[in-house]
């Protein structure tokens, strides 16, 4: 503590309050360069996870057994995108949403439309063209669904956005144009291709899909991070702390939740785009809204506001269900109590650890301050 | 578009809409009181309904009675519909008071935010429904044939069956119960000061444990009978059951202004009629999207649903 004291006399009242780990200490007096380093011996490693079981004895223990474990990785990939996205609006912003996944919809189905032979379009484009167009679409409905609701208070935006999914799925299973659960098949993967002329994305494999999953998130961090710490991240903060305060300062409110609900959106649609393109086909039964109440669940578990807190949690929701799949439990396959143990674990966590497993320092800092003003 | 069928059978829209409405209204109610009291949204309020319809399923069984059973005579009929909604109210209530203490007490001694309950609700949701689907290996659970729908009334070419009737008129009833509890009696008036200030309400002496947990067994026994007026509708249940009936639920209560008893009895018919008239005008695929299409359009107009949200300024 004292040398800390010494070497950041800025940093050390978050020590003193117990609200940060002496990790943290030790990471913010670490040269930029070798945070930088690590951060990226991270990112190396997390590249590698494919190969992990051929590690001897731990490795078997980690991968997947009832699911291919590329298979496993491409799911918590996209899981781990959605809780970034849907970390923007409810971590930074504090907006309650419950329909992301109609986003995720949005941009799969956009992807649909415009390159599946069975769409009516009939343009038949190429997954690569599709993708921006795509996410300009997510965007968009995120900027429409937003600009009359967010006027809202918090808990009517989590029904109206819950609506909203609710919206997407049955118009997905109701009008012609949308297929239905008849689906649409055919949706072309990413481009590319090896020396000897195999695709780089192909159906046997998911690796290639979960690196470019992983690319994709780590684009995206560096995006988040660096909004957080901007003007607009500012603001966000301030909205959810206080936003009668922050509009009395001069932060447009409405203006910077449209920006978190358009950002989240894009997001949630990319995540929908790779969907897309490493399934090949969606119908309307994929857009289930247990999903969305699933990567809500895993950003506030792992820490809602905090990036390493929605990756691990988003990693979690998905990690821990497929791992389930296969493995014996008493004489039974655990497949079927996958989502009891995960129900289980949602309350164990929320009750001892209210904050999530990895809270942003200043979340915790509010829990703490709540917590002293606990009166039941 | 519709608009002949829509007016060919707008009677008969009417009538099942109203149906449909007081099992929302109902299930509304458990969803409205927390949020009233707590201003937390009981998402493990789906799963109290669908442990409610499977203590009456239950409780028929046990009576020897199954999906293949003859209709017993009228008394005996009297007799089964009097226990499975007991048994129905009863376990619901009980379940919500499990929830309530498993689920949300811990937090609120440590004043979390909203979310955290949100959340831990999600995942005591997950495990009952979980349970439940494993125990019935995820099977449809039918319900003894105890009244063959009749027609009553005959209004035009409106037919009104019993079972409607009954469901309306029980609804109403319990709507009128609740009320008069809530507005008239000491403990409703607890209520009633908890949802206005918690905590002057413990300064002059209210328990506030002891009335949110009121709150959440009297939420848990308007689902239970929500629960048996629904199998009767339908005929089964299953372990997910709850969840959509849930979602609309609480739609109807944030329309009829979410907080406010009365609000979810508008609400509830309010959403029951639109979505009929809706799948009638538009097809019954489109039945969901009108309902939260309205909900959207409501909300634009009037913030805090029809009747506006407070358990604690309004009378009731």
């Amino acid at each position: 503590m004292i040398d800390q004291k010494t070497a950041m006399p800025r940093r050390t009242w978050r020590n003193r309050n117990g609200n940060g780990s002496p990790f943290r200490g030790r990471w913010a007096r670490l040269p930029r360069s070798a945070r930088w380093a690590s951060l990226l011996g991270v990112a190396l490693l997390a590249y590698l996870l494919p190969y992990v079981g051929s590690i001897p004895g731990i490795g078997p223990q980690i991968v997947t057994e009832g699911i291919d474990w590329p298979s496993a990785l491409f799911n918590i990939s996209y899981f781990v995108l959605l809780a970034l996205g849907l970390n923007v609006v409810v971590g930074y912003a504090g907006l309650l949403d419950l329909g992301y996944v109609g986003f995720f919809a949005v941009g799969a189905y956009s992807v649909a439309l415009f390159t599946s032979p069975d769409s009516i379009l009939n343009t038949g484009w190429s997954w690569l063209a599709a993708v921006p167009v795509a996410i300009a679409l997510t965007l968009v409905s995120g900027v429409i669904l937003g600009w009359p609701t967010l006027r809202l208070r918090g808990d009517y935006l989590a029904i109206v956005t819950l609506g909203f999914a609710e919206i997407i799925r049955n118009t997905a299973n109701g009008a012609e144009f949308m297929r239905g659960d008849r689906g649409f098949g055919g949706i072309p993967h990413p481009p590319g291709s090896l020396g000897d002329n195999s695709p780089i994305f192909g159906v046997r494999d998911a690796t290639p899909y979960y690196w470019l999953g992983l690319t994709i998130i780590v684009v995206v961090i560096i995006g988040v991070r660096n909004l957080e710490h901007s003007r607009v991240g500012r603001s966000w903060l301030a909205i959810r702390e206080d936003q009668e305060a922050a509009e009395m300062m001069g932060v447009r409110t409405v203006k910077y939740k449209l920006w978190a609900f358009a950002i989240g959106a894009a997001i949630g649609g990319f995540g929908g785009v790779m969907f897309a393109g490493e399934q090949g086909f969606l119908n309307s039964a994929t857009f289930q809204l247990l999903f969305s109440i699933l990567v809500l669940a895993g950003v506030v578990m792992g820490g809602s506001g905090n990036i390493p807190g929605a990756i691990l949690g988003g990693a979690l929701v998905s990690y821990v269900p497929d791992r389930l799949r296969g493995v014996e439990i008493a004489g039974t396959d655990a497949f079927q109590f996958r989502m009891l143990i995960f129900g289980f674990m949602i309350i164990v966590v929320m009750v001892f650890r209210p904050q999530g497993l990895l809270p942003s320092r200043r979340r915790a800092a509010e829990l703490a301050d709540r917590a002293k003003e606990a009166t039941a | 578009m519709h608009f002949h069928s829509l007016f060919q059978n707008f009677g008969e829209l009417t009538v099942t809409g109203l149906a449909q409405g007081a099992i929302y209204a109902l299930f509304a109610l458990g969803y409205t009181m927390v949020y009233g009291v707590l201003r937390l949204i009981n998402f493990a309020h789906s799963e109290v309904f669908m442990v409610g319809t499977f203590a009456a399923v239950l409780t028929w069984g046990l009576f020897g009675l199954d999906q293949d059973s003859a209709t017993p005579s009228v008394g005996a009929v009297l007799l089964l519909l009097l226990a499975g909604f007991l048994a129905a109210a009863l376990a619901a209530g009980i379940m919500a008071l499990i929830v309530e203490m498993v689920a949300y007490r811990p937090l609120r001694r440590r004043n979390a935010p909203p979310l955290v309950f949100l959340i831990t609700a999600i995942g005591a949701s997950t495990v009952i429904s979980e349970a439940v689907g494993i125990g019935t290996h995820r099977n449809v659970s039918s319900v003894p044939p105890l009244i063959r729908p009749s027609t009553v009334v005959q209004i035009g070419n409106t037919s009104v069956t019993n079972i409607q009737i009954l469901i309306v008129g029980l609804a109403l009833v319990m709507m009128v119960v609740l009320d008069l509890f809530i507005g008239k009696t000491r403990l409703g008036r607890g209520v009633r000061a908890v949802a206005q200030d918690p905590d002057s309400a413990a300064l002059m002496g209210v328990n506030k444990n002891r009335v949110i947990s009121l709150v959440f067994l009297t939420g848990g026994l308007m689902a239970g009978i929500a629960a048996v007026m629904y199998l009767l509708k339908i005929g089964g249940t299953r372990y997910d059951a709850g969840f959509h009936l849930g979602i609309k639920a609480f739609t109807a209560a944030v329309l009829g202004g979410i907080g406010n008893l009365r609000g979810a009895l508008l609400g509830g018919l309010a959403l029951g009629l639109a979505e009929n008239y809706g799948s009638g005008l538009f097809g019954t695929q489109w039945r969901d999207v009108v309902a939260f299409v309205l909900l959207v359009v409501i909300l634009l107009f009037r913030p805090t649903g029809i009747l506006g949200e407070s358990m604690g300024r309004a009378r009731a």
